[in-house]
């Protein structure tokens, strides 16, 4: 393994910036949000298994494996979520959705 | 050999993440991030994560993803004047993240020297799976009964009334 841990996590940092920029600029759109959520727990995934390289041990890649488990439950209730509100105002802009504004 | 194929597979992941947070349509940025999740999963496989790597393929690209492009399909959102794209107004506070984390991040290679890892062969899904089965089970309950009131609770958002 020639692969360099502080490499690793380097290109973790990045993606999870670019999930981050993603959820920021399209906080508009629920769908592009909710993208931009999955590109951070990739992130995330990246330098768990990254760890586990590090230390050869399999705790990263169980926790990797459940924090995937959470991402599909996750996904599943937050896009039932989608298909609910649009089908209630036609729309998934989040700007359409301000019905607790005081 | 690893570490060239690791740096071209780095740059196909950062290059597709990078259009599918850019792309006007929503369809493209769904299959632009199933391509950088296949670059992610052969990443995993490098890593010593062959079990992680199948699931990436399954669970991420193959389940998570469809389900994506499902309720873009039946919300008809595949077209660009439906869904409200941010104007470079918008963009401002994520590229300015974007570069305060890259500096960071260049700040620190500049001062540290990358050691390659340790001999290493990668975990088997022998050790894998017995790790997971003894000393994680209590987890594997927890993400099971998640699960399953995730399952309920979509079905309830569902429903027709």
């Amino acid at each position: 393994m020639s692969i360099p841990l502080f490499h690793v996590l380097i290109l973790a940092g990045i993606l999870f910036a670019m999930g981050l920029a993603c959820t920021i600029a399209w906080r508009a759109n629920v769908i592009m949000m909710l993208i931009g959520i999955e590109i951070m727990l990739n992130a995330v995934m990246l330098t768990l298994v990254g760890g586990s390289a590090q230390w050869g041990s399999a705790d990263g890649q169980i926790f990797s494996l459940m924090l995937m488990a959470l991402t599909s439950s996750e996904v599943s209730l937050a896009l039932a979520m989608v298909v609910y509100l649009h089908r209630r105002k036609q729309s998934v802009d989040t700007d359409d959705f301000t019905s607790m504004k005081g | 050999m690893e570490a060239t194929l690791f740096y071209i597979l780095a740059l196909v992941t950062l290059v597709g993440t990078g259009f599918a947070i850019t792309a006007r349509q929503a369809v493209r940025a769904i299959v632009y991030l199933v391509n950088s999740f296949f670059a992610l999963a052969l990443i995993f496989y490098l890593l010593g994560a062959p079990l992680v790597a199948a699931f990436e393929v399954i669970i991420y690209a193959g389940a998570i993803m469809v389900l994506f492009l499902f309720v873009i399909m039946m919300l008809d959102l595949g077209h660009p004047e439906r869904m409200k794209s941010p104007r470079l107004v918008d963009w401002i506070p994520a590229l300015v993240l974007v570069l305060v984390t890259a500096a960071s991040v260049a700040v620190l290679a500049m001062e540290h020297h990358a050691q390659p890892l340790a001999a290493f062969s990668g975990i088997s899904v022998r050790q894998f799976s017995q790790a997971l089965f003894t000393r994680y089970g209590v987890a594997v309950e927890l993400v099971s009964l998640q699960l399953l009131f995730a399952l309920v609770g979509a079905i309830y958002l569902g429903r027709r009334r």
